[in-house]
């Protein structure tokens, strides 16, 4: 099965980036699961923890209010300020 | 000793002092100087990823937004003028102001009413002592700005854009500021912030970089709604630090070169010293050789 290939941009620095088998984010209109294979999108993220799961555990970054780009398995999310602390490098 | 050596010698210790904090200035901005860069490096993740957005909504979809609309008639310009909270850095701030004094005059001249927006103390103070008007200034922070600094100037400029003329609201916003384009070279430099001009020339996509069909959540118009505002903060967020890294590269310059003439000054000065030491045991020995051989004459 393919991964998603995931960045993690804050507004002064790239916080992270990697492999992931699904991202969680909330969007305005709800709660968003991406899987691989998903269409392109161009989503609003509101305030809130966007999970990002890898081999069964989850790790959650919580950010202010971004954006997240979905295209050919890569996941851009984007937002002025994240907090990565319980991400692992 | 005589007046005139102490009088050479305080010059020199008076150089020399300032010469120690000169150099130390020089080497503490050499070492920011390098740290602005990577920050304007660190930046660009999240300006090329809402460009890259930005741009996709643009190309996708008809939506017309405010912030890129051109008013019909453009009444009132707001100018962002960047400069420095410190001075010491040679003509970094002057030439700033020099090249908004001229955008200014060039508005001006075309009908336009200015509302000028300052950031730094340099730019305040210039506008105080001429007794100028001026919408809003932020100070406190040029050489190193953060994230919230620039939404805040975002948002203030973005109201004052879509404030209707009659309130006070402008139709164009310009920012000037100091492009750092390397260690030796900065120039001010003007761009028109607002109405936007999506399709830039500034990052040209790669050949295989296609943009793909995106779908929006929830929508193309809401998704533009909420970027846009964003982009403007990202590009402010990138003059700001262009400037401090401009500034801080300034600083280094001005104060290595200050440096250099302390130098020159001190080995002037020794040189002068030495000469009037020297002058005086002449005129000693001089004066010595004369009073004996009137004492040989006398007896």
């Amino acid at each position: 099965m393919s991964t998603l290939q995931v960045e993690l941009v804050a507004a002064d620095r790239k916080v992270w980036e990697g492999e992931a088998d699904m991202v969680l984010a909330r969007t305005v209109d709800g709660e968003l699961g991406i899987l691989p294979g998903h269409t392109p999108l161009l989503g609003i993220l509101v305030e809130g923890d966007v999970r990002i799961r890898t081999a069964g555990t989850d790790a959650a970054a919580r950010i202010d209010g971004g954006f997240l780009s979905v295209d050919r398995d890569k996941v851009i999310i984007v937002a002025e300020a994240v907090d990565a602390s319980q991400i692992p490098a | 000793m005589g007046a005139q050596m102490r009088v050479y010698r305080q010059r020199i210790r008076s150089v020399q002092a300032t010469k120690k904090i000169t150099r130390a200035m020089e080497l503490i901005a050499a070492s920011r100087v390098v740290k602005a860069q990577q920050r304007v490096r660190e930046s660009s993740p999240y300006a090329r990823a809402l460009t890259r957005a930005v741009s996709a909504v643009a190309t996708f979809s008809n939506v017309d937004h405010p912030l890129t609309t051109e008013s019909a008639e453009v009444r009132r310009a707001a100018v962002l003028v960047v400069t420095s909270d410190r001075g010491l850095a040679g003509a970094y701030s002057s030439s700033v102001i020099k090249e908004s004094e001229r955008l200014i005059g060039e508005l001006r001249g075309e009908g336009k009413e200015v509302v000028p927006y300052l950031v730094g103390r340099k730019a305040v103070g210039f506008y105080r002592f001429r007794k100028r008007e001026f919408a809003a200034e932020w100070t406190g922070f040029t050489d190193q700005p953060t994230f919230d600094v620039a939404r805040e100037i975002g948002e203030e400029l973005v109201a004052a854009f879509n404030r209707p003329y009659e309130d006070g609201g402008a139709d164009e916003v310009h920012i000037v500021f100091t492009r750092f384009v390397n260690m030796v070279n900065q120039e001010p430099d003007v761009i028109r912030m607002l109405p936007l001009e999506v399709v830039e020339g500034e990052e040209p996509p790669a050949e295989d970089d296609v943009l793909p069909l995106y779908e929006f959540e929830p929508g193309a118009e809401q998704v533009l709604d909420a970027l846009l505002p964003k982009y403007v903060t990202a590009r402010i967020y990138n003059c700001l630090l262009q400037a401090a890294a401009s500034e801080l590269a300034a600083r280094q310059k001005a104060m290595k070169s200050a440096t250099d003439n302390a130098e020159e000054l001190i080995k002037k000065y020794t040189r002068l010293a030495n000469q009037a030491r020297q002058a005086e045991i002449t005129q000693e020995i001089s004066e010595i050789v004369g009073g004996a051989s009137a004492l040989a004459d006398a007896s």
